[in-house]
C-alpha cells in the first residue's frame, strides 16, 4: 500500500480501531443510544479543536482556548438565558476580542504563546466574575438543539460531519482559504503577493473565537449548568486533537476533517479506558500513550514514504 | 545610563520596582521589607523552573517544555515517599528527585528525537504519563517532608530566605554556564540559526539532549523544594508553574524565538509576578479582578518590551 495514502487514512483508521475495540468490549454501545452517549461530548471538543486548528494553521498556538470556552459557557448559562440580547452582545464582543488579539500579535510581532497565556488569565477572571459559583441554566433552545434525536443517525455524528464539511470547504476548497493556509506556509511570500497579513491573522483569530463560542454553547447544552473551570482541559485536548488529526505544527498544513476525527478519537479514548476497567490512576497516562503511539505510527509511515 | 537601559533584563526589574513602590505607597511604608522576604522565597521557585525553561526556549522556535508541572509533582511525590519523614534520608530523597528529573528530561528528548515531533507535543504527551505515574505512586496520600528539611526550607540565612540563597547560587552558576562556557554559547548559536550552528560543527542533537535533561533536573529539584516548603507533595502542586515558567522567561527579556537569553531578567520577572499578585491582594481586589489584571499586565509588559527588541 502506498505510504501517502496510509498517512492520510491514519487518523480515520485510529478512530475506527478504537470504535471496534469499544464495540468488542461493550457490545451494548453498538446502538443508537450507545453511540449518542459515547460521542456526545465530542461535539464541543471538536469545535474547540477546529478553533485551535485555525491558529495552528498560521503558526500560532492558543493556550487560552480552554479558559475561553469556560467563559462562553458561563455567559451562556447566565446572560444568554436571562437577557438574551445582552448575552449575544457579550459573545459577539468576545469574538471581536479574539480578532483584536490577532491584530495585536501581528502588528507588534508578539509571540502568540505569551499573549494567549496572558489572555487565559483574563478569560478565567471574567468567567469567575460572571459566575462566581457553579450553576446557571442553559437556555432551552440550546438544550433542545443538543439533545435532538434525529432518525437513524445520532446527533453527535451528524454534527461532527457537518462541522468537518463546513470547515473543509471553507478552508481547503475556497480561494481565500488557500491564502489563509499559504500565510502559514510562507507569510512573506503571501505578503509579497499583495495580501494583507493583518487581515489574514484577524480573520483566523476571529474564526477561532467564533468556534470557541460555538464550543462553549454546545458544551452548556450538554451539561445544562456551568462553572468557571468547566473546560480548562480543552486547551491541551484541542492541541492534541489537531495533531492526532494529521495537522502539522508549522507551515499551514492542517486538516479540518482530521481535526474533527482527532477530537472524536480523544473523546472515545476516555470511554475506551473506562471499559477496559483500567486503574483510573492511569487514565490520563493512557491518553498520553495513545497520542505517542499515533505519532510513532506517523513517523514509521513517513520513513516508508521517504524510502518509496 | 543608556547602556544600562539597553540591557534586556532591566525592564523586568523596573516593573518589579514599580509594583513594590505601589505596595509600599498603598500601605504607607508598612511591611515593605516583609513583602520582599516573602517575594524572594516565592520568586526563587519561579526562577528555578524558569532557568531550565529559559535554556529550552533559547534553543529556538517550538522549543518549550510543557512537562515541568508533571515532573515537579512526580519528583516531589517519589522523594517525599522515600524519605518517609526521616531526617537521615533527606539526601536519598534529594537524589531521587534529581534522578526523576533526569529521567523525565531523557524521556522527553527521546520522544522528540525518535518520533521527530515538535517538543511542545512531545512534552505534552509525556506529561500525561508522568502525571499518571505520580497519581499512581502517591495513592492520594500527603506525606510530610522530614522535620529538618521543612525547617531548612522555611528558614533564613544571612537575613534572606535560605531557599533564595540556594536558588541564587544555582542562578549564578547557570549564568556562568550561559555566558562563559562552550555549552552556553552553543545553545545560543543553535537558537540563532540551527543550520549555521550545525555547519559550524556544533553537535546540535547532543546540546539539545543536554538542555532537555537539565530542564528536567531543575524541575525535579524545584518539585523537591516546593514540597519541602509547603509541607508535602500535592498532585496539583506544579500546575501554576506551567504558565509562570514561560511568562517569567519572556518577561525577563529572553527572546521567545530563541538565540538570546539572560539570567538576571528571570529574577526581575519572578519578583514582578509575585509582587503583582501581592499588590492586587493588598488593594483588596477579588479573585476575578486579580486574574484579569494579572493577564492584562503580562500582556502590557510583553507589548512594551516588544518595541525595543525588534532591532537588536
Amino acid at each position: 500500500m502506498n505510504p501517502q495514502l496510509l498517512r492520510s487514512i491514519l487518523p480515520a483508521a485510529s478512530l475506527a480501531a478504537l470504535l471496534v475495540a469499544i464495540f468488542w468490549l461493550q457490545p451494548r454501545t453498538m446502538s443508537y443510544f450507545g453511540l449518542n452517549l459515547l460521542l456526545n461530548l465530542a461535539v464541543p471538543i471538536a469545535l474547540a479543536t477546529v478553533a485551535q486548528m485555525f491558529l495552528l494553521c498560521v503558526n500560532d498556538l492558543d493556550l487560552s482556548i480552554g479558559a475561553f470556552v469556560s467563559l462562553v459557557a458561563c455567559i451562556a448559562a447566565t446572560w444568554l438565558n436571562d437577557t438574551p440580547l445582552l448575552g449575544i452582545a457579550a459573545l459577539a464582543a468576545l469574538v471581536a476580542a479574539y480578532a483584536g488579539m490577532g491584530a495585536l500579535i501581528e502588528l507588534r510581532q508578539l509571540p502568540s504563546i505569551v499573549v494567549t497565556l496572558g489572555m487565559s488569565f483574563v478569560w478565567l477572571g471574567l468567567a469567575v466574575m460572571v459566575l462566581p459559583t457553579p450553576g446557571g441554566k442553559a437556555p432551552d433552545w440550546i438544550r433542545t438543539l443538543m439533545t435532538l434525536k434525529p432518525a437513524f443517525v445520532p446527533f453527535p455524528i451528524i454534527a461532527s460531519i457537518l462541522i468537518a464539511l463546513v470547515v473543509h470547504f471553507g478552508l481547503m476548497r475556497s480561494s481565500y482559504g488557500a491564502v489563509l493556509r499559504g500565510a502559514g506556509g510562507n507569510p512573506r511570500s503571501v505578503a509579497r503577493a499583495g495580501w494583507s497579513m493583518l487581515r489574514v491573522k484577524v480573520t483566523m483569530f476571529a474564526l477561532a473565537g467564533l468556534f470557541g463560542v460555538l464550543s462553549g454553547i454546545a458544551l452548556i447544552g450538554l451539561t445544562t449548568s456551568a462553572d468557571a473551570n468547566i473546560a480548562l482541559r480543552y486547551t491541551l485536548l484541542s492541541i492534541a486533537g489537531v495533531i492526532l488529526g494529521g495537522g502539522e505544527f508549522v507551515g499551514g498544513r492542517v486538516s479540518p476533517i482530521g481535526a474533527v476525527i482527532g477530537a472524536m478519537t480523544l473523546t472515545l479514548a476516555g470511554s475506551f479506558l473506562s471499559f477496559l476497567r483500567l486503574n483510573p490512576d492511569w487514565q490520563i497516562g493512557a491518553q498520553g500513550a495513545i497520542l505517542i503511539i499515533v505519532l510513532a505510527l506517523r513517523v514509521l509511515i513517513s520513513r516508508a514514504e521517504a524510502k518509496a | 545610563m543608556t547602556a544600562l537601559l539597553r540591557q534586556p533584563w532591566i525592564w523586568s526589574w523596573l516593573a518589579a520596582l514599580a509594583v513594590w513602590l505601589g505596595i509600599v505607597g498603598f500601605t504607607g511604608g508598612q511591611g515593605g521589607m516583609g513583602v520582599i522576604t516573602a517575594a524572594l522565597t516565592f520568586a526563587a521557585f519561579y526562577v528555578l523552573v524558569a532557568l531550565g525553561q529559559m535554556f529550552v526556549v533559547t534553543l529556538g522556535p517550538g522549543n518549550v517544555d510543557l512537562s515541568i508541572p508533571a515532573c515537579m509533582t512526580l519528583a516531589a511525590t517519589v522523594a517525599m515517599k522515600l524519605m518517609a519523614e526521616a531526617n537521615h534520608l533527606i539526601l536519598l530523597g534529594l537524589a531521587a528527585a534529581i534522578l526523576v528529573g533526569l529521567a523525565v528530561g531523557a524521556v522527553n528528548y527521546a520522544l522528540i528525537r525518535l518520533l521527530s515531533i515538535p517538543p511542545i507535543i512531545a512534552t505534552l504527551s509525556s506529561s500525561f504519563l508522568f502525571q499518571s505515574a505520580a497519581i499512581w505512586y502517591n495513592r492520594g496520600l500527603r506525606i510530610k517532608p522530614p522535620r529538618a528539611l521543612a525547617d531548612f526550607s522555611t528558614g533564613m540565612a544571612f537575613g534572606i530566605p535560605s531557599l533564595a540563597v540556594v536558588v541564587l547560587a544555582v542562578s549564578l552558576l547557570l549564568h556562568l554556564v550561559l555566558t562563559r562556557t562552550i555549552y552556553g554559547r552553543r545553545v545560543l548559536a543553535i537558537g540563532q540559526n540551527p543550520r549555521a550552528a550545525k555547519l559550524a560543527g556544533v553537535p546540535v542533537e547532543r546540546i539539545r539532549a543536554l538542555t532537555y535533561v537539565m530542564c528536567g533536573l531543575l524541575a525535579g529539584l524545584a518539585g523537591f523544594l516546593v514540597a519541602a516548603f509547603s509541607g508535602g507533595a500535592a498532585l496539583n502542586m506544579g500546575a501554576e508553574y506551567l504558565l509562570s515558567s514561560i511568562a517569567v522567561v519572556v518577561i525577563g527579556g529572553t527572546s521567545v524565538n530563541g538565540g538570546f537569553a539572560n539570567v538576571p531578567g528571570l529574577w526581575g520577572a519572578a519578583l514582578f509576578l509575585f509582587l503583582l499578585t501581592t499588590m492586587l491582594n493588598t488593594f483588596g481586589l477579588g479573585a476575578d479582578l486579580r486574574l484579569i489584571l494579572t493577564g492584562l499586565v503580562i500582556i502590557a509588559v510583553i507589548v512594551a518590551a516588544s518595541g525595543r527588541r525588534t532591532a537588536p
